[in-house]
């Protein structure tokens, strides 16, 4: 691929649609594997966990969505009245940056990417 | 300029539009939410016409076999004519009771013979109608190519159709079905790929479908089945699936029940267990799961922990029959050969 004119996203930096694939099974695995927030994903639907979780990494990943900080507030007011806080947010965001690592993402893009989620941290606490 | 056909009626899109577009545009309501084919809020099906690769991008194989795409990512290329189909049109097609024969003290096979065409993939699952319109959702344990239909019926106390089949109904006599759906299926390729097939009770009725069609198909790769029932009398067509194992090297039919002593060929215990025993590292394979949603939740979570990908985790989760049907609508979206 030549040198691009404008700056691409993380999300086709590391492949698109079909990194996202791959992704979104080892950063499942991971979070559910993880007693520190695992009880959170407890009696979910886990496909329709995944298409969500996949919607996440597209979004951090800088890819086509649509959430608003409007989404993330409402899709996790539920679980913060269950306790959801920064620690747990920390967690996720770890699996977020190993997942990345296990897939061989260079490290500049991955804090590019935990930046972003960073930046969604007030809107999943709803604070 | 291309165009779609939806609800009998032709609407344009213009250049590069997309389907989900197209409709909103000219005031037809479509589900959707994300419109970046990554929700898969607004998931549609083509009856004719080319579907572009891409709006088929993230789907599940047995979702990409049927047709199915994402409107919002589906812009056809120009001069294509798309027609969609709806769940709502989904025809019932006459049928008639062919045999009624008991495999085991409370599973019934029945045997039907379509008087119209009846377009399935082995393992998917039909609504039954009887002629005064009561109606329960029955997995398939035939092979398209069979000619007849075979489903597995557990006899229940007090089971309205179950019991009718029993102890009334009559060879020849007339029912209807609709369907199929589900998308617990083989999809052919892959052959090298291990199958791992589990399921409880007459969830053995789409594996039995599921582990010819994919023998007939040529699958060269490692075919596990394991069969759970609570006691030995639950198992059934054991002969016919260690015959079959024994004419297929690569199939290794596990039959197993909870409470029991050991015996001949039988494990005993639960299945979970028995699957990791033998099968401890099922990476990159592709399963199917069959049986009551507590079993099928818990060995999906267990089998993706274990590497499965959820793409290759095919599940049919039979719900029970609590109350009389509401609506053909609201039982065709149950499989349950448990009823």
């Amino acid at each position: 691929m030549g040198q691009e004119a404008h700056v691409s996203s993380v999300f086709e930096q590391i492949g698109g649609a079909k990194a996202m694939d791959a992704a979104v099974d080892l950063f499942y695995r991971r979070v559910l594997t993880d007693d520190r927030i695992s009880h959170f994903f407890e009696g979910v639907d886990m496909e329709r966990q995944s298409a969500k979780q996949k919607a996440f990494l597209t979004m951090v990943c800088g890819g086509p969505n649509s959430y608003t900080g409007a989404d993330m507030r409402k899709g996790h007011a539920h679980l913060v009245q269950r306790g959801l806080n920064d620690l747990h947010f920390d967690a996720v965001a770890e699996h977020l940056g190993g997942t990345l690592e296990e897939l061989g993402v260079a490290r500049p893009l991955i804090e590019q990417v935990l930046q972003a989620a960073e930046s969604m941290r007030a809107d999943v606490l709803n604070r | 300029m291309s165009r779609i056909r939806y609800e009998a009626q032709w609407y344009p899109l213009e250049p590069e539009e997309s389907v989900l577009d197209g409709l909103l545009r000219q005031g037809i309501p479509v589900p959707h939410a994300c419109k970046a084919g990554v929700c898969q809020s607004c998931l549609m099906r083509a009856a004719s016409g080319v579907v572009p690769e891409k709006a088929q991008m993230g789907l599940k194989e047995t979702l990409k076999a049927r047709n199915y795409f994402l409107a919002c990512s589906c812009r056809p290329e120009p001069g294509t004519e798309l027609e969609l189909a709806g769940g709502a049109e989904e025809l019932q097609v006459p049928a008639r009771l062919e045999s009624m024969e008991l495999l085991g003290e409370d599973v019934l096979r029945v045997r039907l013979r379509q008087e119209a065409p009846f377009e399935y993939r082995a393992g998917q699952y039909l609504t039954l109608l009887r002629a005064d319109g009561l109606a329960r959702s029955y997995s398939v344990a035939s092979l398209p190519d069979e000619g007849t239909l075979e489903l597995h019926v557990r006899l229940l106390p007090g089971g309205a159709m179950s019991g009718w089949l029993r102890t009334e109904a009559r060879p020849g006599q007339a029912v209807r079905l609709q369907g199929p759906a589900g998308e617990c299926f083989y999809v052919p390729g892959r052959p090298e790929q291990p199958l791992l097939l589990a399921g409880a009770g007459t969830g053995l009725a789409p594996l039995y479908g599921i582990v010819r069609e994919a023998l007939a198909a040529g699958h060269t790769a490692p075919i596990w089945l394991f069969h759970g029932a609570r006691e030995p009398r639950g198992l059934y067509l054991v002969e016919a699936l260690r015959e079959l194992a024994s004419r297929h090297p690569n199939l290794h039919y596990r039959p197993s029940v909870l409470e029991g002593r050991l015996g001949e060929g039988v494990a005993v215990g639960p299945l979970d267990a028995l699957i990791r025993a033998e099968c401890p590292r099922p990476v990159g394979w592709r399963a199917f799961l069959c049986g009551n949603p507590e079993l099928v939740v818990s060995l999906r979570k267990k089998l993706f922990l274990a590497g499965l990908s959820l793409k290759d985790i095919h599940a049919d989760a039979f719900l029970p029959s609590t109350r009389p049907p509401e609506g053909l609508g609201a039982t065709a979206r149950a499989s349950d050969a448990s009823r």
